[in-house]
């Protein structure tokens, strides 16, 4: 076995994962905060007013970047779901359990900026077009998984039942998507594109690459203090935890 | 039971399928007034929504297929609840997952009886109150359709969902927070189907939507629902 299986395979394991997280958590949050101040500067300060919105397009620095964490981070839960559901590894029920109230968060920030995005720009909070109503459903799906999760006295079995909820979810979530668009539409289309040409100017779009990353780098910040803390409560009866519990509080 | 039963060939999946649908139905029929509460539900919320906006006959007649199909949804939801919960009390539910039978095909006829029991009376019922609400008798045979094929996928996407949260208590909110928003495509492509309709608009395109997701989902959904079955049993 070589040396990044081998590290792979003990990342399985909740002690191991626990050390792991820890170390690289400070790392995390550095690289998260730095790029968000550049970003915020960038997005905030330097960037040129819209010659038709003002300044009101610069929420997009935190509304786009959350909208597309809403789905990044629903796709990390659907894949560890499905190796919890099928290998039943502990830290792949944890992950993906830990994921979900993140995804949740983004998907709300990205609804509550949305709408105060659309009051100056539509002139009004709230309107049925489709992509706000697909990230209203989503924001729904989330809120399932972690009912379901909480619904069950054993955390294993929740995780597992809420895993496989997470895994229809993902199935579904494209069906909605399109059937919603086929209802009704209204919000602009594509204007960041990876191929080809965007349809914004560099010294806008820099600033929004740097939060998106930003907001990946928070994602895995907060991911590892919720997955550390999940197995403390998860595995509170092993000896591991317990010497984790006593080299801390020796510590201060 | 005598002795000698033990020694005798579990019966072919076709029998188990017949033998668990025969068993479901005459439960039902045994208390055929727990099946007529959805019916009443139904249309006790349909006859709430002219007192809420007003008896105005061109405002009803344009929200009637809507109104029906919510209304239908939800009674749907109120009797999936109690899908699975007297079979875990009494033991029955391990029995079927034991049972060398595949658990697949036998939720298959837990889900075909539940539709027979829950979605057939309220389909009986809702052109009636589409009727009252003033729907144009023309759209009647669209509306019917639509359910028709919506109820389906409803009763298989509710039973897995309804597999998923069977261990756990209290878990009427929970099943309506996990199925409604899933539900979204279905009510989009059926009240999609009667809105056309009602405006002399070309209605197969979305019927057709409806009908592939159900040939797509008898075949996954009892896979799903066992799988839901035994990861929410296993512990």
């Amino acid at each position: 076995m070589n040396a990044f299986k081998l590290w792979y395979h003990k990342l399985g394991s909740p002690p191991y994962f626990y050390l792991f997280a820890g170390y690289i958590r400070p790392w995390l949050w550095a690289i998260a905060l730095l790029l968000t101040a550049v970003g915020l500067y960038g997005g905030l300060v330097l960037a040129p007013p819209d010659y038709q919105q003002g300044d009101a397009f610069r929420i997009i620095y935190v509304h786009v970047p959350a909208a597309w964490m809403s789905l990044f981070i629903y796709g990390v839960m659907a894949v560890s779901a499905f190796i919890a559901v099928i290998w039943k590894p502990k830290m792949a029920e944890v992950l993906a359990m830990e994921s979900a109230p993140i995804g949740a968060a983004f998907t709300l920030i990205a609804l509550v900026t949305g709408s105060l995005w659309g009051k100056p720009t539509w002139g009004t909070y709230w309107t049925w077009d489709a992509r706000l109503t697909s990230e209203l459903v989503l924001l729904f799906i989330y809120l399932g998984v972690i009912g379901l999760y909480h619904a069950f006295e054993n955390p294993r079995q929740g995780a597992r039942a809420a895993s496989f909820l997470a895994i229809i979810g993902a199935v579904n979530l494209p069906i909605v998507h399109y059937s919603v668009v086929w209802w009704n539409t209204l919000h602009q289309g594509t204007t960041v594109r990876y191929f080809g040409p965007s349809d914004i100017v560099p010294s806008m779009l820099w600033p929004l690459l740097v939060m998106t990353i930003a907001t990946k780098f928070y994602y895995g910040a907060s991911l590892m203090d919720r997955s550390r803390v999940a197995l403390l409560s998860l595995e509170r009866g092993k000896d591991w935890v317990s010497e984790v519990v006593r080299t801390e509080r020796a510590d201060g | 039971m005598s002795a000698h039963d033990n020694t005798a060939q579990p019966p072919n999946a076709a029998n188990a399928f017949a033998g668990v649908l025969r068993r479901d139905l005459l439960l039902a029929w045994r208390r055929r007034g727990d099946a007529l509460l959805p019916v009443l539900y139904a249309v006790i919320v349909a006859t709430l929504f002219p007192f809420a906006l007003g008896p105005e006959h061109a405002l009803l007649a344009r929200i009637a297929g809507g109104v029906v199909l919510l209304t239908v949804l939800l009674a749907m939801l109120l009797a999936l609840d109690a899908l699975f919960r007297g079979d875990l009390e009494d033991g029955a539910l391990e029995q079927m997952l034991l049972a060398p039978q595949p658990l697949a095909l036998l939720v298959t006829a837990r889900m075909l009886a539940y539709w027979l029991v829950t979605a057939l009376p309220l389909l009986l019922v809702a052109p009636l109150l589409a009727y009252m609400l003033g729907l144009p008798p023309a759209v009647q045979p669209v509306l019917l359709l639509a359910m028709l094929l919506a109820t389906a996928l409803l009763a298989l996407l509710g039973t897995v969902l309804t597999a998923l949260t069977v261990a756990t208590r209290r878990s009427g909110m929970l099943l309506a927070l996990m199925l409604l928003p899933l539900a979204v495509p279905i009510v989009i492509f059926a009240a999609g189907a009667v809105g056309a309709a009602q405006q002399g608009l070309p209605w197969v395109a979305p019927v057709a939507w409806l009908a592939a997701a159900l040939a797509l989902a008898v075949v996954l959904a009892p896979l799903a629902c066992a799988t839901a079955l035994r990861i929410a049993l296993d512990s």
